[in-house]
């Protein structure tokens, strides 16, 4: 992504929900994208789907297999979606269809990109499902999601996203709202099944970001403020908000950041973060900070790093 | 499933007697005495012997709770008595009514589906487009105009004017050019109510995050909106239709009086005109059934087209 930018323009302004982003994702690589509520997470997820409402102002390129994923058709973006890119979506109560049977919902895509017919498809939806683990799949298959439990939603999601083997998930915080034991579970799932693949995956939680990523970025306010690999953000966090971030862990005092994020409409002017931070000087409260490489691969957007 | 329609039946036992009752009763209250009314002769003199001799005939001399008995033991073995009028069997009546009704409630709940259904969707995807907005003035104007008004314009046009269709009658057994214009009358009204309702909920189906999933999946427009959103969409839908429908079947009054239709509406307002009580009672119980009996399969079709409710406790 280079320079990625989503706007909403609305009548109270524009919403500058993703900003300015450059980053990169490897193959077969899991980035972490982590930040606080309302930072502007999904919307970069939904923004390389283009699956923003048409009021969106999206500027920017994002390079996929050396393609401008922002300047193809939409019929040739329809093939992309799903079969090469999947998207699992945040909230799996709500984006499971209701009224269709869950293994017509996983066969759909298959059916759509690798052309079976329904038979096969719906074989392979109970293959599918069997691999994230549900037990006696194939009857589930004919079940309809309010007979799943939420842990169960959410596999199905992650079922429904990999059903094609897409070369990219990116996946809206596949662990919220799930007990302990689940989320070990979804851990554990997302982990043998993202082998092969590239992830991005967006979450609050830092914990998990850990465990899963090889990278991780932060964001704040609609910008990225640091990206380095898993260890040394745990270890050598440069930003304020990521050390913030890391204090607020439960092992590490579950020290809050004090104060809240920005309206994406009136940011502040110089850094985004200086309202909320300790080290803030009179150059953070005038000059916006660029991202700086302070080491190989470790970006910060800070002027005290 | 077996088992909740036998319960859903086995509660309505009560409405239907409570109707039975009240259908009853209500004419002895009303004022005026069919036998007075029918043997009054063609000088306008009521004569005394042949009104004792009816009320003998008819079982009118017996005391009220009597008569109520012996009615709804007949109902029950489906014999609704006879006509105070013509005579012949109540049932027949209502059968033959019935039929012109719901050959009438068909034709016009198609043209109703037709138009509405088509024009909510389109409207809910192009939202506050020309095409949106004017599909919505057009159902306001359609559901605030009466129908008497908008059967008389139709009937003025096609059957005078332009001469296509015969203004009004039944034909030789509810044919198809005599069914056009009342079923259109009766037909636009529904649309209009059908169609902004269709249009909302679709609209609201579309704003759900499991039409993301579905566009997510790569599936196309096509498929997302008569797929995945249509079948969330006409659940409300398909409740209110087949409401509606009950309605219809009922007999509108005004339409059917306008176009000389001889279905339900028309007979029950005859015979309250005529005091025909045996008549009005046997209608009033029919429509009760009939009505109670339309929500029944409404709720039944509601479970089969949503998922979720087959599993609660009704
Ligand atoms: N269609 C839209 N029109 C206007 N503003 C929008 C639209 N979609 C999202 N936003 C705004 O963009 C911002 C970022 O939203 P986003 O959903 O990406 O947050 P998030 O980081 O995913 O939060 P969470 O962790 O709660 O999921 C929010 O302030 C939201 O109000
Ligand atoms: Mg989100």
């Amino acid at each position: 992504m280079i320079n990625l930018k989503t706007h909403f323009p609305t009548p109270d302004g524009i919403v500058r929900a993703v900003d300015r982003i450059d980053l990169s994702i490897r193959e077969k690589e899991t980035f972490g994208l982590i930040g606080e509520t309302g930072c502007g997470k999904t919307v970069l997820g939904l923004t390389i789907m283009r699956l923003l409402p048409p009021s969106a102002a999206v500027e920017g390129k994002i390079i996929y297999k050396g393609k401008n994923l922002l300047e193809v058709s939409e019929p040739e973006m329809r093939g992309v979606r799903g079969e090469e890119i999947a998207m699992i979506l945040q909230n799996p109560t709500t984006s499971l269809n209701p009224v269709l049977r869950v293994g017509e919902q996983i066969a759909e895509a298959i059916r759509l990109h690798q052309g079976l017919n329904k038979r096969d498809a719906k074989e392979k939806a109970i293959e599918m499902l069997g691999s994230v683990r549900i037990s006696s799949p194939s009857r589930r298959t004919s079940e309809y999601p309010h007979e799943f439990s939420g842990g169960m939603k959410q596999r199905v999601m992650i079922a429904m996203g990999l059903a094609c083997d897409p070369s990219l998930i990116i996946a809206d915080e596949p662990t919220k709202g799930l007990d302990v034991t689940i989320k070990a579970q979804i851990i554990e799932l997302i982990t043998k099944v993202t082998e092969e693949k590239a992830m991005l995956l967006i979450t609050h939680d830092l914990g998990v970001a850990m465990e899963l990523c090889d990278r991780i970025a932060l964001m704040y306010a609609g910008e990225l403020v640091e990206y380095a690999t898993a260890r040394e953000i745990f270890d050598d966090p440069l930003h304020p908000y990521t050390r913030g971030f890391l204090g607020s862990l439960p092992n590490r005092g579950l020290v809050p950041i004090h104060g809240m994020s920005p309206s994406l409409i009136d940011l502040p002017r110089g850094c985004r973060f200086h309202p909320r931070c300790k080290h803030a000087t009179e150059a953070c409260r005038r000059k916006h900070p660029d991202m700086v490489e302070v080491e190989a691969g470790h970006f910060v957007r800070c002027f005290d790093a | 499933m077996l088992d909740y329609i036998l319960k859903r039946v086995f509660q309505l036992v009560p409405a239907l007697l409570l109707v039975s009752v009240v259908s009853f009763s209500i004419i002895y209250f009303a004022p005026g005495d069919p036998a007075e009314v029918l043997c009054t002769g063609p000088d306008g003199n009521v004569h005394p012997k042949s009104v004792e001799e009816f009320r003998i005939k008819m079982g009118l001399d017996k005391p009220l709770h009597i008569q109520y008995l012996i009615w709804l033991n007949n109902v029950l073995h489906g014999d609704f008595g006879y006509s105070y009028r013509s005579e012949k069997p109540v049932f027949d009546h209502i059968k033959r009514a019935f039929k012109a009704t719901f050959k009438l409630s068909v034709v016009s709940l198609i043209v109703s589906l037709v138009i509405s259904i088509p024009l909510g969707i389109v409207s809910a995807i192009k939202q506050n487009s020309t095409m949106d907005v004017s599909c919505m003035v057009g159902a306001s104007l359609g559901v605030s105009m009466p129908n008497f008004w908008l059967g008389l314009l139709l009937m003025l046009l096609f059957g005078v004017y332009l001469n296509w269709l015969p203004v009004a009658g039944y034909g030789t057994g509810g044919d198809l050019e005599h069914i056009i214009l009342p079923a259109i009358t009766l037909g636009t009204g529904s649309a209009a109510v059908t169609a902004r309702l269709m249009r909302s909920s679709m609209l609201e189906a579309l704003g759900q995050d499991y039409i993301q999933t579905a566009r997510a999946k790569g599936v196309s427009e096509r498929v997302v909106i008569g797929k995945h959103a249509l079948k969330n969409a006409l659940i409300p839908v398909v409740t209110m239709v087949g409401l509606n429908f009950g309605y219809l079947l009922d007999g509108s009054v005004v339409v059917e009086t306008i176009f000389g239709w001889p279905g339900l509406g028309r007979l029950i307002v005859d015979s309250i005109n005529m005091r025909d009580y045996m008549m009005i009672q046997g209608c009033m119980v029919f429509v009760a059934i009939l009505f109670v009996a339309v929500n029944l399969i409404v709720d039944i079709s509601y479970r089969y087209i949503d998922p979720r409710i087959c599993y609660e406790t009704a």
